[in-house]
């Protein structure tokens, strides 16, 4: 049913050998111990690997910026300051760990644990490839829709118990902002379940193409707006300019973690770099076809066929195409996250809201009834295969 | 693997477990290593410099309320509508898309009709106070 990271190893020979011969060890089912294994060393590698990118996001982030300002940016710590990130978290261990006097401790310390939490769990269902996603849970959007809002919790959680009027006023514009704003992402995810006929992010990607005519973006007009209105509402549910009014620094301090230091705030900056990688990663699986490559090359089917290889090498050698896939139009989302970030002003908290719920949500609701009418309407079929068949029947090739 | 097999949710719970073991370990290992002296300007809230008076919690903009409100009624939409959605391409294919179509139609409709009713309220709007003296002089032009 659920394809998982574990299902795709299980596949070969040497770890069903394995779980055979641990089963006799043992005496019952060792499938679940080695699944067990399996997913633990998945989940360090993601975790390990999303953590680095975050990090990387940060030093992205400042070089971008100096670039598109003329600037030089971090250019000492390590070849062209590439090791800045590390600096910056052996720093942010060595401050000193402020709580102030006045604050409500228990939730002070709680709200960037709350932060973690919800990014971390939204990686389980994050489709880096076909065979490499922790569990393709059958019911894997709306599980990230869900788990995602735990951030908005921590985000309001930490400007409330600082007790300080930055960052109450920071909490406050956090959390109205990421609720609204997962109006609009929400509508046009069930604009695209529409389209794919299921929620599992393998059934979603699954309904694309390689080739970009196949993809959802470019399946219908409605999807194609979509793509825009998840991705301004996922910018402001991330907290990214310009929607970072909760941690807007020219007026708020620094917002909802005013109160914050050291490793602290280094975790929820950590968390909203990896958050801002995975809704990167959600629009590119549910607009732009995800991990899939051209003329499924993803299969590896094909390198048995002419190349003769063994089946199992040739997956693996098309699995990581698939990632390779999935990681470019994912960094290139991230890369006009940053881009975004430093090119426009902020916005003002009622015009922030008037985009929210006067254009946002009724354009998602348009969408959404849009896509059912072209589904029912042309029987599911996307805007480029409508094309192609009337031009087939002009030509007369039918 | 039967579909009843729950191995498929061991990843969140190890991805939890690890979240929090991130987070506990890099504040613990901080912990053991960083400087520690507090003293009472430190543990007073940051105002720029200015002393800090009386308390953030205080009654706040209403606003964020009525936002709230309007929130949970369309999040609970959503959360109804995923699996009409998930199973309306399945439903299409054997015919039945149009009786999918009209009870997402019907349903949508009503929520249409709520903001509708919210927009005209001015519940939509930021600064309602600029237009609340007008309603309240009670002159019915407009």
């Amino acid at each position: 049913m659920n394809s998982t990271v574990f299902s795709y190893f299980a596949q070969s020979k040497e770890i069903s050998a394995f779980i055979a011969w641990m089963t006799k060890l043992i005496g019952f089912d060792a499938t679940s111990l080695v699944a067990f294994i399996i997913f633990l060393v998945a989940s360090l590698i993601v975790v390990g690997a999303l953590a680095t990118i975050g990090g990387l996001g940060t030093y992205a982030e400042r070089k971008i910026s100096a670039d598109l300002q003329a600037r030089q940016g971090p250019n000492r710590v390590g070849p062209y300051g590439i090791l800045q990130f590390l600096a910056d978290g052996v720093k942010m261990i060595l401050k000193e760990d402020i709580i102030p006097a006045q604050a409500d401790k228990f939730t002070f310390i709680l709200a960037p644990f709350l932060c973690m939490i919800g990014v971390f769990a939204t990686l389980a269902v994050v489709p880096f490839s076909s065979g490499f996603i922790l569990s393709d849970l059958n019911v894997g959007i709306f599980y990230l829709v869900g788990v995602a809002s735990l951030v908005g919790v921590g985000v309001f959680l930490g400007g409330y118990s600082s007790n300080s009027k930055w960052s109450m006023l920071g909490g406050m514009r956090g959390a109205s902002q990421i609720i609204s704003y997962e109006i609009p992402a929400t509508i046009t995810i069930i604009s695209i379940v529409l389209l794919a006929g299921g929620l599992s992010l393998g059934t979603l990607i699954g309904g694309q193409g390689g080739l970009p005519q196949e993809w959802y973006i470019f399946h219908n007009p409605f999807a194609f707006v979509g793509f825009f209105v998840y991705f301004i509402s996922a910018l402001a549910e991330t907290n990214r300019a310009p929607f970072d009014l909760p941690e807007a620094e020219s007026e708020l301090v620094s917002g909802y973690h005013t109160e914050y230091s050291g490793m602290r705030f280094g975790l929820f900056a950590l968390a909203e770099y990896i958050e801002v990688f995975v809704v990167c990663g959600v629009a590119a699986a549910l607009f732009l076809g995800g991990y899939k490559v051209p003329f499924d090359l993803g299969t590896g089917i094909i390198f048995t066929e002419r190349l003769g290889m063994d089946p199992m090498q040739a997956k693996n050698i098309g699995q990581l195409l698939e990632l390779g896939s999935f990681f470019t139009k994912t960094l290139a989302l991230y890369y006009v996250v940053i881009w975004v970030r430093w090119t426009l002003p902020r916005l003002r908290v009622d015009q922030l809201m008037t985009l929210c719920w006067k254009y946002l949500t009724p354009i998602a609701i348009f969408n959404l009834l849009g896509c059912a009418v072209w589904m029912y309407a042309f029987n599911g079929k996307s805007i480029y295969s409508l094309i192609f068949e009337s031009a087939a029947i002009a030509t007369g090739h039918h | 693997m039967s579909s009843l097999n729950l191995d498929v949710y061991m990843p969140i719970v190890i991805l939890i477990g690890l979240a929090i073991a991130v987070a506990g370990g890099s504040l613990l290992v901080g912990g053991i290593i960083r400087p520690h002296h507090p003293n009472k300007l430190k543990e007073s809230p940051y105002e720029c410099g200015e002393e800090p008076v009386g308390s953030a919690w205080a009654n706040f903009n209403i606003r964020f309320y009525v936002i709230a409100l309007i929130f949970i009624i369309f999040d609970v939409e959503s959360a109804l509508m995923f699996p009409v959605a998930a199973v309306f391409k399945r439903f299409n294919e054997i015919g039945l898309g149009g009786t999918l179509l009209l009870s997402i139609l019907t349903f949508v409709l009503v929520l249409v009709a709520g903001i509708v009713y919210c927009w005209k309220k001015g519940d939509l709007d930021w600064v309602r106070s600029f237009n609340a003296p007008q309603v309240q002089t009670g002159s019915k032009d407009k």
